[in-house]
């Protein structure tokens, strides 16, 4: 990361800073913060911020799990995170050093706590819905413009699958997304934990796989913008993002969001500390920085994600704030589940059940 | 001692680089999945000494290799990595044999020139290149964008996400390494041989057929395996490629590692993937050593 210092005093800080060679390491979602913000932490604090990114949990569990990332700040999903937590990955925060601890959301916190117990290890990024994306104008066409295109049914009828398949589907990668939304299709609990119960997804999903182009958990952004695909089953932000770039690049391309009115799920993106950072000083404070009201705006409007931060709504854009896709209504809210992670057993059933969904074997 | 040396040096070389890490694999594999860091137990702990020692082997065993055996799963990933790698080296031989012949048949002051455009790729990151193949074969991409424009197809043709994308990426990649060698093999070839068969009545065909193509099965040998060796186990190019269907090992390993964390099975499939590797391998050795006895 390279800094643009105007003051000659603030360079004189950060020769100082950099004589102690300070680096803090973030590793973070792709698309995932406005990049200016990682600058004004590097001048606001003279620290060097090194930023990578990952697209999958699974990524990052692998690293924490082996231990010696080398990383100060990692931002794992909630049922991701209850598990790390209890392998011991993550150090235990030390609230003493986030002087904006108070700006957090007491509402986001009481949901977070089902993972993070008393929210003693971690604080709320980012959270959001998995729902469905469309290009409003190929789905018209193929399946008329009454399409259920806020259902579940859009994605899991092979009867619409079918002759979606002609315009292109993508689906997350990740079974702990696309199960708990199959289970909620057919009328059961999401966050079922009975081995039969769960077996019975994969008959709607084998239904529905010759249509699904590709499952993959960072393409569709693209895909979705350039009009590869028409249809993606992925992470409320993303499709936004996705919304966005189409229209910015004027290709006639237009997306919308929609939550699954059958119920979507919601899930949390954790900032948390590993147990063995190399600099848990810095880290805390990169945490405190974007606990900060203004900051933690900026990255919502940037990518378009709710946050946990209740003080800083008053700085978000309209754009934001006042769309119930990001923020949803009470209606939604109430029509939104959780997910809590599988034992090693059964996620070796639900991970060889996703292999044989996707690869048929 | 400098013959001792000598010697030591390419053995160390491959305890380092080989023996090493394959034996930290195998003990990986022999182990059991555990919620910890690192996922997996037993843990040597040095300090208890030759009874620590004993404990720690007596907890190791060969359950997740029973495991790989009880699905089919793992050894449909295997014969189709097999398959796949076969089709491809075949088609990069293909491909890779005219490229090499006509390089080698080409002015000898343009070589050096030819050379270099053949290796010139491995300039940029072989990431970006198999990037770009997604920008020429998606359905808004420029193949289809082109064979659209023309005329001769009116629908986007889907080869992007399909096993062909996966032979295009595997050919493209590692084309530059079957070249290589039939190029070295070919440009060794002494031309007077063909100027006695054509004098002897030969046909150029037949010439090629009779003098050519035998004195270059060397190069062609070396550039099999040099191709098929690494796509057997390819990753990058099938996951980018790819689509949800193309099974291969080299994903299979992916999920057991990252999706269920299980390092043991993991660790499992790679020993059984290096066991499946090493045949091919001895007979490269072997078709090495001939070749290099050949030339005395």
């Amino acid at each position: 990361m390279t800094l643009k210092l105007a003051t000659t005093t603030a360079a004189l800080a950060l020769v100082a800073a950099q004589a102690m060679a300070e680096e803090v390491r973030v590793y973070n979602w792709s698309d995932y913060i406005d990049e200016e913000l990682l600058t004004k932490f590097e001048s606001e604090t003279g620290i060097d911020l090194i930023y990578d990114v990952f697209d999958s949990n699974e990524v990052l569990e692998t690293k924490m799990l082996a231990g010696g990332s080398g990383y100060d700040v990692v931002v794992p999903t909630g049922s991701f995170l209850q598990r790390q937590i209890a392998a011991g990955a993550f150090q235990k925060l030390d609230q003493s050093k986030l002087s904006n601890a108070g700006n957090m959301w007491d509402a986001i916190k009481e949901r977070t706590a089902q993972y993070d117990p008393g929210n003693e290890y971690s604080i709320n990024y980012m959270w959001g819905t998995t729902g469905i994306g469309v290009n409003t104008g190929k789905v018209a066409e193929v399946l008329g413009a009454d399409a259920p295109i806020d259902s579940l049914a859009l994605i899991f009828d092979p009867a619409n699958m079918e002759k979606l398949a002609s315009c292109g589907v993508y689906m997350l990668d990740a079974p702990t997304e696309v199960i708990p939304a199959v289970l909620k299709y057919q009328g059961q609990d999401p966050d079922s934990k009975d081995a039969d119960v769960i077996a019975g997804t994969e008959e709607v999903l084998m239904a529905i796989r010759p249509y699904v182009q590709k499952f993959d958990s960072s393409e569709y952004i693209n895909a979705l913008a350039n009009g590869d695909i028409c249809v993606a089953f992925g992470w409320s932000g993303d499709i936004l993002q996705s919304r966005d770039r189409a229209a910015e690049a004027e290709n006639g391309v237009e997306i919308a969001y929609n939550a699954p009115k059958e119920g979507a799920l919601m899930w949390f993106d954790q900032m948390a500390i590993p147990v063995d950072a190399p600099n848990p000083d810095g880290a805390h404070k990169f945490l405190n920085f974007i606990m900060d009201a203004q900051n933690m705006a900026a990255a919502s409007n940037y990518v378009y994600y709710a946050n946990g931060n209740k003080a800083s709504q008053e700085f978000l854009v309209e754009d934001v704030i006042g769309d119930t896709a990001i923020y949803p209504d009470e209606a939604t809210v109430a029509n939104l589940y959780t997910f809590s992670p599988y034992d090693p057993k059964l996620q070796r059933t639900v991970t060889r059940m996703w292999t044989k969904v996707k690869s048929g074997n | 001692m400098r013959r001792f040396t000598l010697i030591a040096l390419p053995y160390l070389w491959l305890l380092g680089l080989f023996l090493v890490p394959f034996l930290i694999v195998l003990k990986i594999s022999l182990s059991d999945l555990n919620l910890s860091i690192p996922p997996y137990m037993p843990q040597l702990d040095i300090s208890a000494g030759w009874s620590g020692l004993m404990e720690f082997f007596s907890e190791l065993d060969f359950e997740n290799f029973v495991w790989l055996t009880e699905d089919d799963l793992y050894w449909k990933a295997y014969l189709s990595s097999l398959k796949i790698a076969v089709v491809a080296t075949f088609l990069t031989l293909l491909v890779g044999y005219p490229v090499a012949y006509g390089m080698a048949r080409a002015p000898s002051e343009w070589r050096p020139t030819l050379m270099m455009l053949v290796i010139l790729p491995f300039w940029s990151s072989f990431l970006i290149r198999v990037y770009s193949w997604m920008g020429i074969l998606s359905n808004e991409g420029f193949l289809n964008q082109f064979l659209l424009w023309t005329g001769i197809i009116s629908e986007p043709l889907q080869i992007m996400n399909t096993t062909t994308a996966v032979y295009i990426g595997i050919v493209y990649t590692y084309l530059p390494f079957m070249i290589l060698p039939i190029y070295s093999a070919l440009e060794k070839m002494d031309d007077s041989l063909l100027e006695a068969a054509e004098d002897l009545g030969c046909s150029r065909l037949k010439a090629f057929w009779l003098i050519t193509f035998p004195l270059s099965r060397a190069g062609m040998i070396a550039g099999c395996f040099l191709v098929f060796i690494p796509s057997i186990g390819e990753f990058v190019i099938p996951s980018l490629l790819g689509g949800s269907d193309t099974l291969m090992i080299g994903k299979v390993l992916w999920e057991e590692f990252f999706n269920n964390r299980d390092w043991p099975v993991a660790s499992a499939v790679a020993v059984v993937l290096l066991m499946i590797l090493v045949i091919p391998i001895i007979l490269f050795q072997r078709n090495e050593q001939k070749q290099r006895e050949a030339e005395g």
